[in-house]
């Protein structure tokens, strides 16, 4: 604990954290991406006595709410019911919080570090996605809040069925303005990545120079897999593909 | 070619500053940026008014004490060029150029673009060296250095400590000079047995100067006039990683 | 002036190590009672104030510069010799020696040779301990090459950083003595004078470049390691803040100052483009293995360089030293190339410089092998001149380069005034009257690492430490006297730039003291260098303040020291009536046109004593003798 201790009080320290924390978010996100697109596997009619599949929406059963069902049910009876949804969530938080306080911190230090700005200054940057990142962070923040309350919770959702994500999933992105908003918080999430992912190698010394020259491509390819990944059911669902 | 200048002007380290322009007039494309600034500075004291301060002293590139920022970038236009090095010919007449100090809370202006740099002095105390008292060194051939290990450990020594990589870095952090030290003596079997020790420490004193951390913008390294490689912050990290997780840098035994 | 050189006895190769038992030591427990002032962090002073520290002495560092690590040591290409013989071609410590008593052209001191050469070994392990990473073959094993018309590969090299490489591991040896409280940093303060007492030398007194603030510094003893004066011609290889301000006023307080004539000029230099050109830029020598130096036979001839045919060229290293061709030493290869310059065959828009021709080199081992062994520097050249050398022939001129006059100091590196010693470029003691390339850094370093560390102890071992204080009356002397400089300076308030005055003077050096020496010309030189001063101190203007930064107020400081030294160098290059190294009389010359000495009368060092500003200097001789290396005349046809 003292190492991890001594590593959060260096500057250094505290960007490895974050690409570590960094990383679990990427895991889950990766995850999640996946199991979104179980809405491209659409839904079949519901088998009489079938009682696991479509709690609300008993006419048919969707692929994405037995997965989101099995979500809940892992580890079960092993750990009691939704435990280790919960643990995963916890995790997340976990992984939120010193994502965005160590984010927070290293940014108070930079303000510090130059107290007096430039009258003329020019990025010189290797990618504009670097200097995108804090205030990029602070969209996707608030992004999961709305987001969590628009599928999760349901809130913010005009007609929200607790369990019924493929019908969430639908009613949700038929409007034009969600889509949108959608749309802007994935290029976000997109950019974010394609600079973190290779940040992440960087800060963790993942470097070698055999491979070096692979780092930038493959972030590349992640994040845009990523939002391709997300992006592409609501826009079936928009265009009415799916339905 | 005339070329009008907007400069920083700054009496002291605790007064205020602002820009102030001038002409920079008759000037030759074969002068170097700060042979045109000592033409300008010529003008000024016959004109009875106090010359442009800039720390400058080699002129040819190697001493690291020249630097400041010409329209926003460290050392100006050419890559890999001191701004002692830069010659007139990358301008063109009629250019407005902003000359600026560089711009960090660990560099107090001293006067107008002249900059006090003596945190990086105490980074390389803090164990940026490997500790061999004089007269106590082995035959110098005694341990063979592959070629490539002694022309990576050259290559990240080539850093003129001018200050650049600071001054260009959004977050104004040192961490690419501090890095060139560090990987320059890891790259050595003589720099192994300081090696996690002396990362640590000189992370803990770039921090305590008050310099920013690197968040892998890689400003640094376009602004270097060295072309010191962000490839070395990376280094410096995977030491740091190892030498806090691990016992590496454990002063003693257990 | 007494000039005791205390040679030890012995024959030459047990010298110093005779002389290390015979030294008086200190007890290691009093060492740390005893505070020595180091003025320089260059290669001698850094590794002076490292190897002191790490002795136990309480040592105090000065620099005027922000860091350690600016010093001009940095600026040095090349490489270091070192008589390791690691190339089995025939090297010993003994031929290091014999080279370079003969490359001085026999003005050295044999002893202090053969202790150079000595030490250059432990040069060499010590910075590869260090981390420095010099060049390396494949098999892992150091590199070496021939440098400057040497007959055997003994040079260590950096890539063209040598300097760079080596100051920075005595920079971190440095670095590491503050962090253990061994040594006391003093950045950005620049010694202004000596303070002397009862004729020993008890500290120096500063001005602090940030605040302006002058403080007084006691110490036991005064190490000077403040490189040398190339800048009184102002033009040079030697960075801006260069000067003889340190040894000047060291001088001053009676510090003989031996050899001032002695300076060497770099043949491959690009040539100035303008009046307002601040320095000039030196090119590694190795240019002159594959390059071609020539100028138009017909100083009319206007054309460029590669529209002048071969028949209408003059390759004249190679008509006049068919043997040697363009190879020749540097003092040969630059006095021929002024003789055409000033015959009217110099090229290039201001007519200053002779061209140095790749073309055939490139015809013969293709543009690659070319660019391979030289293209980092055709790359400066470009990045200076805007001209492509792979395409045009370069322009190259001399320029002054090193000084191998300084302070006259004894075998354990002390001047006439008991307490102060001067190492590296600051001393004359090693060079003579010429210094072999890749010779610089080793003397640095063996003074800084190797010698006065040791040298000093023989002469602490004689005083009670702490005896010195800066409540003495003399401290405040002298600090009266450096305000008064100050004020006097800030008070002329006249119309011209201290720089202005520089360059004048730099002409007038340039001219008559500088490649070729005319009794004539320095008769002149002696006339209107007075004249010079004078106006210096009707008519200078000095912006601003004494309190807080002045570039302005250093410089002219340094420029009135350079005003008064100039003359004793006209003096000791006027009184040397003979042609030898670098000092080239043209009174004296072989009927080969070649430099001749006059050992029968001038096998001495000059030492000036001062006398006072715009007086005479009176001129002492330490007669040399040469019981190992027979004096010979050089021949290079």
């Amino acid at each position: 604990m003292r190492r991890v201790v001594n590593l959060y009080r260096s500057s250094v320290g505290k960007k490895i954290l974050m690409a570590l924390s960094g990383l679990i978010l990427f895991g889950f996100i990766v995850g999640h991406m996946t199991g979104n697109l179980k809405v491209l596997q659409g839904c079949e009619p519901a088998v009489a006595g079938d009682h696991a599949a479509g709690l609300s929406v008993a006419s048919q059963t969707c692929a994405i709410d037995t997965y989101a069902e099995f979500l809940r049910e892992v580890g079960y009876p092993a750990v009691p019911h939704g435990a280790a949804l919960w643990g995963f969530r916890v995790l997340l938080l976990g992984a939120i919080g010193v994502h965005a306080s160590a984010a927070f911190q290293l940014w108070s230090r930079a303000r510090a570090a130059r107290t007096q700005g430039y009258g003329t200054s020019k990025d010189i940057s290797f990618t504009y996605a670097s200097r995108t990142m804090r205030w990029g962070g602070v969209i996707l923040l608030l992004y999961v809040f709305y987001h969590i309350a628009h599928f999760t919770t349901g809130q913010a959702h005009s007609d929200f069925i607790a369990g019924g994500v493929y019908h969430n999933y639908v009613v949700g992105f038929q409007s034009p303005l969600i889509l949108l908003v959608y749309l802007v918080a994935n290029a976000a999430l997109c950019l974010h990545l394609f600079h973190g992912l290779w940040s992440a190698t960087q800060t963790l010394g993942a470097n070698h120079p055999k491979y070096n020259h692979l780092r930038r491509p493959v972030a590349t390819l992640l994040s845009l897999v990523i939002f391709v990944g997300f992006m592409t059911p609501p826009v079936l669902v928009f265009a009415g593909v799916i339905s | 070619m005339d070329l009008k200048l907007k400069v920083w002007r700054q009496s002291g380290p605790d007064e205020a500053g602002g820009f102030v322009a001038y002409d920079a007039k008759e000037i030759s494309p074969d002068m170097s940026f700060l042979e045109m600034l000592d033409v300008v500075n010529e003008r000024i004291l016959e004109e009875g008014g106090d010359p442009i301060a800039f720390d400058h002293d080699c002129r040819e590139g190697i001493c690291g004490s020249c630097g400041m920022m010409i329209d926003g970038v460290p050392h100006g236009p050419k890559s890999m060029t001191t701004v002692c090095q830069l010659h007139m010919r990358s301008f063109r007449d009629g250019d407005q150029l902003t000359l600026e100090p560089w711009r960090a809370s660990s560099f107090p202006v001293l006067k107008d673009l002249y900059v006090d740099r003596t945190p990086f002095d105490r980074i390389i105390a803090a164990g940026g060296y490997i500790s061999v008292r004089t007269g106590s060194a082995d035959e110098a051939n005694a341990e063979p250095i592959r070629k490539k290990d002694a022309d990576a450990a050259f290559d990240a020594a080539a850093c003129i400590g001018c200050g650049a990589c600071v001054a260009a870095c959004p977050n104004a952090s040192a961490m690419l000079f501090t890095s060139a030290k560090v990987a320059h003596l890891a790259h050595l079997p003589q720099g192994q047995t300081e090696r996690y020790t002396r990362v640590l420490d000189m992370v803990e004193t770039h921090d305590t100067e008050g310099f920013g951390n690197c968040t892998n913008h890689g400003a640094c390294q376009n602004a270097c006039p060295k072309g010191i490689s962000v490839d070395y912050i990376a280094q410096l990290n995977r030491d740091l990683f190892r030498a806090t997780v691990t016992t590496a840098a454990d002063p003693v035994g257990s | 002036m007494e000039l005791n050189a205390r040679i030890p006895s012995g024959p030459v190769e047990k010298k110093w190590e005779n002389h290390r038992f015979e030294m008086k030591l200190v007890n290691p427990a009093n060492k740390r009672k005893y505070d020595v002032i180091v003025v320089g962090t260059g290669l001698a002073g850094a590794s002076a104030a490292a190897t002191m520290g790490e002795l136990g002495y309480n040592v105090h560092a000065f620099t005027h510069h922000e860091s350690p690590r600016r010093a001009h040591s940095i600026a040095a290409q090349g490489g270091i010799n070192a008589a390791k013989n690691y190339q089995n071609d025939g090297d010993s410590v003994y031929r290091l020696f014999y080279d370079t008593v003969k490359g001085g052209d026999f003005r050295s001191r044999e002893a202090n040779v053969y202790r150079l050469a000595e030490v250059s070994l432990n040069i060499i392990d010590q910075a590869v301990a260090q981390g420095v990473p010099f060049a390396r073959e494949y098999g892992g094993k150091l590199a070496n090459r021939s440098f400057g018309g040497a007959q055997v590969s003994r040079t260590f090299y950096a890539r063209g950083q040598t300097g760079q490489q080596l100051l920075l591991g005595a920079y971190q040896a440095l670095e590491r003595q503050v962090r253990a409280g061994t040594v006391t940093m003093h950045t950005s303060k620049e010694m202004l004078d000596v303070v002397v007492i009862d004729g020993v030398a008890k500290g120096i007194v500063t001005r602090d470049l940030v605040t302006g603030v002058i403080e007084r510094h006691a110490a036991d003893a005064v190490v000077l390691a403040t490189g040398g004066y190339s800048n009184v011609f102002f033009l040079s290889t030697n960075a801006q803040k260069c000067n003889v301000t340190a040894t000047w006023r060291a001088h001053r307080r009676g510090a003989g100052f031996a050899n001032p004539c002695f300076t060497q000029i770099h043949p491959t230099c690009i040539p100035p483009s303008g009046e307002y050109q601040s320095k000039l830029t030196l090119m590694s020598e190795s240019l002159r293995n594959d390059g071609r130096i020539w100028v138009p036979k017909d100083p009319e001839d206007k054309r460029k360089g590669n529209d002048i045919p071969e028949d209408a060229r003059d390759y004249y290293l190679e008509r006049l030293y068919p043997s040697f061709g363009n190879l020749t030493p540097r003092d040969i290869a630059s006095r021929r190339a002024k003789e055409m310059v000033d015959a009217g065959h110099g090229v290039g828009p201001m007519e200053n410089g002779v061209f140095l021709d790749f073309k055939h080199a490139i015809e013969r081992l293709g543009k690659d092998r070319v660019s391979e062994r030289y293209g980092n520097l055709f790359e400066m050249y470009e990045r200076i001149t805007g001209e492509d050398p792979y395409d045009r022939p370069m322009r190259i001129f001399p320029a002054p380069h090193y000084t191998m006059g300084g302070l006259w100091v004894d075998y354990d590196l002390m001047t006439t005034v008991p307490g102060l010693f001067a190492a590296g470029e600051a001393n004359f003691s090693d060079h003579g009257a010429n210094r072999l390339g890749a010779s610089a850094l080793m003397q640095g370093l063996a003074d800084g690492y190797f010698v006065v560390p040791l040298t000093i102890g023989n002469y602490l071992a004689t005083v009670t430490p702490g005896s010195a204080d800066t409540d003495h009356a003399a401290f405040a002397d002298v600090e009266k006297d450096v305000k008064q400089r100050q004020s006097r300076l800030l008070d002329v308030d006249g119309t011209r730039s201290a720089a202005s005055f520089h360059r004048e003077l730099g002409r007038i050096m340039w001219e008559n003291c500088g490649m070729v020496r005319t009794a004539e010309g320095l008769r002149s030189a002696l006339q209107r260098i007075p004249e010079l001063r004078e106006e210096f101190w009707r008519d200078v203007r000095v912006p601003g303040t004494g309190e807080g930064l002045n570039p302005s107020l250093e410089q002219a400081g340094r420029v009135a020291d350079f005003l008064e030294f100039a003359e004793v160098m006209c003096w000791d290059a006027l009184t040397r009536d003979e042609s030898c190294g670098a000092h080239y009389r043209p009174e004296h010359v072989t009927e080969e046109g070649e430099a001749r000495r006059d050992d029968e009368n001038f096998a001495h060092s000059a030492v000036w004593e001062f006398m006072g500003v715009g007086e005479e200097p009176r001129r002492h001789t330490e007669p040399l003798e040469f019981p190992n290396v027979p004096p010979s005349q050089r021949s290079y046809k």
